[in-house]
């Protein structure tokens, strides 16, 4: 008995408290319900008036295109691969913070996750949404989309399962089902905690129904914590799965940049930091409106920055490798693909992901830089920016120049490209500010979970029985 | 259900808590449960309730995602619409990796949360617990012990003394 207790005494100097503020159980429900039952600040109502008008725009845009065809766009041949794909890369990519927060970091223990894995994982949830438009609306006729589906049909046709594109749609398909039932599983004794807080009958009533009736016994908590482990580890190959899968839409092809074994860790690599950047980016301007510096500290976000460190290195370590197994392979089509990337027709955006993917983050080697948040916001956008370039690169240049330079070309964007990646990005943040206005943005029942006081060894009221057992 | 009813207590914090389940579980109830806003370590062992069941449901069900997804593949390539692609055989099991994971781990995460509602006895939405005034808490701060009617030892006036006895806070009986 004494020595635990004094192990204790020392860990919790050595440890610094996850939230800050020493808040009590009660504080915790209210500095976070009070977001979504009160007024939400002017801010959101900006924000929302931007990003609303922009999403409308990108169904449009996206009725425009199946009416008129992908011609709108600046595809040709041989770059018949744009910015859709650039897009939807992209966009699945930033998804994988979310669950690599919710999943890995879960099972890893990491206990700080509880203050930014529930926004962490409805951005994913909103990036795979946005990232799916894409694959769909590029085929051209988008209403047969459906027949990637295994469905019968009187044309007894079946979708060839060797094709990675086919890999791509069950991959995508899976992931975005199960970050949504991760995400979901983890609101219920959030939802259940709004539900009994709520004042008007409506509210009552569609809280009430989403949160199934959840009165925190221990008898459901069992089946809740098995449930919720389960999901983790299923997630978690799940996370290094997904943008593996979207790697082989591109190195099971021949086509030389493409077609190389780096692709699925590279690319994986990739999606976690692009991930993290963006939860960076969403993260700072949420805890400055909301005034949330006690629950995402400055101590989160200083782990975030040291992913993203890992993370573009990883990236940067495989932009180098690719040149050197180009070099090293002795195929003149893959040399020529990498010299050209560099300093051929698309020399600037090459620089452009050198300079925000491998300069920049370098920056967070100083722990000064790691924790001034002016510093990790622009660096998280100069990141998110660098991933949307490398997937150009990647998609664009390999394709301009192939194997037969009489039909090289040059990919010209037009506006509706612009328009397309634009609207992308207000659907994406619109989703996320409603996500914000409705939905308790930080894991209530998870961050009153790691508090000191939910620790019941933490009162010094146990009997010395207990030590039996 | 008619004539159901529910003792609730409420008790001061986690340590409370999972004190209180222990000696209510050492003095003979069965049918109680203990309540709080978050998920408390050690408390299935203070309660002497066994470990959940849902890992053996959720495994049948990756099984049956996988050998369903690998079914699907050979048949519709092999038999409903066989198609030679660059020489390959119609069966390439390498190939049909991706597909197979990804309805594996479909099955398993859906078969997770339903098997979670299911086992939970949920979705119910009119559980006697929410006539309480005090269980609106449980959300909150509020950590309660509630023992069902349908316990043997269950007796309104000693269960209730008992509580008391074991350093409860407030008290409440509900009518089912």
């Amino acid at each position: 008995m004494e020595s635990s207790s004094e192990n204790q005494i020392a860990l919790s100097e050595i440890e610094q408290p996850l939230i800050a503020g020493n808040p009590s159980f009660h504080s915790v429900t209210e500095s976070i319900s009070r977001i979504v039952e009160g007024k939400p600040p002017k801010l959101w109502y900006i924000a929302i008036s931007i990003t609303g008008p922009l999403a409308l725009m990108f169904f449009v845009l996206i009725g425009y295109l199946i009416w008129e065809g992908t011609g709108i766009w600046g595809l040709q041949i041989p770059v018949a691969w744009g910015w859709d794909i650039t897009n939807f890369v992209f966009w699945v990519g930033i998804g994988h913070a979310g669950t690599l927060i919710s999943a890995i970091l879960f099972l890893l223990r990491q206990r700080w996750r509880t203050s930014i894995n529930r926004f962490a994982e409805a951005m994913t949830i909103m990036a795979v949404l946005v990232a799916g438009i894409f694959p769909a609306v590029h085929v051209g006729r988008a209403w047969l989309i459906w027949w990637v589906a295994p469905l019968p049909n009187q044309m007894g046709v079946w979708p060839n399962f060797r094709s990675p594109l086919l890999w791509d749609f069950f991959a995508v398909g899976t992931y975005f089902a199960c970050s949504v039932i991760f995400w979901y599983v983890g609101l219920i004794p959030d939802l259940a905690t709004l539900r009994d807080r709520a004042r008007t009958r409506i509210k009552k009533i569609i809280f009430g129904i989403f949160a199934v009736g959840w009165r925190g016994g221990n008898r459901q908590w069992r089946h809740y914590e098995v449930a919720y482990l389960l999901l983790a580890g299923v997630s978690t190959p799940l996370v290094l799965s997904v943008h593996s899968v979207v790697s082989t839409d591109f190195a099971v092809s021949v086509v030389p940049g493409w077609h190389t074994t780096i692709f699925p860790p590279y690319f994986v690599a990739g999606a976690i930091f692009s991930g993290f950047a963006m939860v960076l980016t969403l993260a700072i301007i949420a805890r400055k409106i909301y005034r949330l510096e006690n629950f995402i500290t400055i101590n989160h976000l200083e782990k975030m920055n040291k992913i993203m460190l890992v993370t573009g290195m990883i990236v940067g370590y495989a932009y180098a490798f690719e040149f050197f197994m180009a070099w090293y392979s002795g195929n003149i089509y893959e040399r020529f693909a990498f010299v050209n990337r560099a300093f051929g027709p698309y020399a600037w955006a090459y620089w452009i992901m050198i300079f925000c993917n491998v300069a920049v983050p370098q920056l967070l080697w100083f722990r000064r830089c790691r924790r001034s948040i002016p510093i990790m916001f622009i660096a998280s956008i100069f990141i998110n920016i660098g991933m949307w370039f490398e997937r150009f690169v990647i998609v664009v240049s390999s394709l301009a120049s192939d194997f037969l330079p009489s039909s090289w070309g040059y990919f010209k964007p037009t506006i509706f490209d612009v328009g397309f990646l634009v609207g992308s990005f207000g659907l994406f943040f619109t989703l996320f500010l409603l996500f914000l206005r409705f939905l308790p943005m930080i894991a209530m029942s998870e961050v009153k979970g790691v508090l000191p006081q939910a620790d019941p060894h933490h009162h010094r009221t146990r009997g010395s029985k207990e030590e039996n057992i | 259900m008619a004539g159901e009813r529910i003792i609730i207590a409420e008790f001061a914090g986690p340590a409370e808590l999972i004190e209180a389940a222990r000696k209510t579980r050492d003095a003979g109830y069965r049918k109680f449960d203990c309540h709080s806003p978050f998920l408390i370590h050690g408390m299935d062992e203070a309660m002497g309730i066994r470990r959940s069941r849902l890992g053996f449901i959720v495994a049948v069900f990756a099984l049956i995602g996988l050998s369903g997804a690998i079914l699907l593949q050979w048949w519709a390539s092999s038999i409903a619409y066989p198609l030679v692609i660059s020489g390959k055989p119609f069966f390439s099991y390498q190939a049909y990796l991706p597909v197979t994971f990804a309805l594996a781990v479909l099955l398993s995460a859906i078969s997770a949360i339903i098997g979670m509602l299911v086992l939970n006895k949920l979705p119910r939405l009119n559980h006697p617990l929410f006539k309480s005034g005090i269980f609106a808490k449980i959300g909150d701060d509020g950590f309660f012990l509630s023992v069902d009617s349908d316990d043997p030892k269950f007796d309104i006036e000693e269960t209730a003394r008992f509580l008391k006895s074991i350093g409860a806070g407030a008290i409440e009986v509900i009518e089912g």
